[in-house]
């Protein structure tokens, strides 16, 4: 059986913060991304230039840099912030910049962008015959867009969306850099501790190595039962 | 120059020739480590996606593990592994390896590359899964056997395919070679963080270098839009 140096109960704790940070910047990630899609699709010029302009800066950065950046930077603007509260209205308060709250800020916000893309190409590819049919029978904007539009797009939006789920899973790995207590951190400071690296490191590896198999079978079914009733070619 | 960006550069401590030596350093490994990545990791993905193709089973589903184990798991953890691990082996601090080893730049060398070979070997998979029919029939009928028909036909036009989805590999590649700084490589990422922690001043360090990375990345999308004009030209539409 593998022994763990009494480090199991360390480790799962960090696997249950994977796991949330995981779910958490999820779900930032697919608000900001229709927000972003939908913005990007408006007439509305402003709009169009924010969410173009969010989608080139966060695809031009490395993730670790973003997530310096919002880390430190976080930290630095929270202080200055409290002295500037503390200056001009003497309300003494102390944030402290939390790193799981950056975490799923920074991993939110680039997978937001990644999103966007995906919800657009989704939103483009439900045909416009049906739009124009809801309208013709007088449905409000609001009920087009949730009765008609959302339905469809989700089909095509869910192989992008799978395959950013897969990316964002690994990614949250990075999260250990900035000190938060992980699975990654716990291992790595098992493993320098015990000098074990292989045995600290190769079962963090399965447990991701599951969660993105998991994750795998999960969209294959999901992918499933969204296009039951779809005759595909070939 | 207007005059507010000159007064700007003159007043502040952290822009100076010895940061800016720093930043250069740090570009020049960035470059180094990825580049070489990227060239070792296409030059062994060709043959194991042949391989991975193959309708053997005892070909295809060693290299089929080996992507699936590299795809599924973080780059961290396997640069981890691999930098932490190499010293464990036994025996190997004798061997001339170990002073090959011993620099944190060859195990992340490695990692990276093993890393972007398995992305690779898949993305030119799919190429080679989608190749028309009829293109290897023709080939066939044209008496080339089977090598020929890899180089000739299979492969160019495979390549054709699988640009565009190589070109995003290249770019995430360039991005993951962020954490090098996580085991004491100065590159890019690393050199904002010594700046950052010198300085005290998380905005100037970090977003400098989001804008190297930046510039980096537009140079590659406009050198792979350049590369695949060049290698699609004979489907384009004829203009009038």
């Amino acid at each position: 059986m593998l022994d763990l140096k009494g480090y199991g109960p360390a480790l799962l704790d960090g696997a249950v913060v994977t796991i949330e940070l995981a779910f958490l910047s999820l779900a930032l990630a697919v608000t900001l991304g229709l927000i972003g899609a939908s913005s990007k699709l408006s007439s509305n010029r402003l709009a169009k230039g924010t969410a173009t302009a969010y989608t080139t800066l966060i695809r031009g950065v490395p993730d670790l840099v973003m997530m310096l950046l919002f880390y430190y930077g976080g930290q630095v603007a929270v202080n200055n912030l409290s002295d500037l509260l503390w200056e001009a209205y003497e309300i003494d308060v102390f944030f402290q910049f939390d790193p799981f709250i950056s975490g799923v800020v920074t991993i939110g916000l680039i997978f937001g962008a990644y999103m966007t893309e995906t919800f657009r190409g989704a939103f483009l590819a439900v045909e416009t015959g049906q739009i124009e049919a809801a309208r013709a029978y007088g449905f409000t904007r609001w009920h087009t867009f949730r009765r008609i539009i959302f339905p469809q797009m989700l089909r095509h939006a869910l192989p992008g969306l799978g395959n950013n789920w897969q990316v964002l899973l690994k990614t949250t790995a990075l999260v250990s850099i900035i000190g938060l207590t992980d699975m990654v951190r716990v291992a790595e400071e098992a493993a320098k501790a015990e000098r074990m690296p292989f045995h600290f490191f190769i079962p963090v590896a399965f447990v991701y190595l599951t969660l993105t198999a998991g994750s795998e079978l999960f969209i294959k079914w999901l992918n499933k039962r969204a296009n039951v009733g779809v005759v595909q070619g070939g | 120059m207007p005059d507010f960006i000159a007064q700007w550069l003159n007043q502040n401590e952290i822009f100076t020739a010895m940061t800016m030596v720093e930043y250069w350093n740090g570009l020049v490994s960035t470059v180094q480590l990825v580049f070489l990545s990227l060239v070792i990791g296409l030059v062994c993905a060709v043959p194991l996606a042949i391989l991975r193709t193959s309708r053997n089973p005892l070909v295809s589903t060693p290299v089929w593990l080996y992507t699936y184990l590299f795809r599924g798991t973080p780059l961290l953890i396997q640069l981890y592994i691999i930098y932490y691990g190499i010293a464990q082996i036994p025996g190997i601090q004798e061997t001339f390896w170990w002073e090959i080893f011993r620099e944190p730049f060859y195990p992340a060398l490695l990692a990276f590359t093993l890393n972007t070979a398995a992305y690779t070997t898949e993305i030119i998979r799919g190429a080679i899964m989608s190749t028309p029919h009829g293109e290897i029939e023709a080939a066939k009928a044209y008496g080339m056997n089977w090598f020929m028909r890899m180089r000739r036909i299979i492969l160019p036009s495979a390549a054709r395919r699988a640009v565009q989805a190589y070109s995003n590999e290249v770019i995430f590649m360039l991005h993951s070679s962020a954490i090098a700084s996580v085991v004491t490589i100065v590159d890019l990422t690393g050199a904002a963080r010594n700046i950052y922690s010198r300085f005290y001043a998380p905005f100037d360090a970090f977003i400098f270098v989001a804008l190297i990375y930046m510039v980096l990345t537009f140079i590659l999308v406009f050198a792979f839009r350049k590369l695949e004009n060049h290698l699609l030209r004979h489907q384009r539409p004829v203009s009038n």
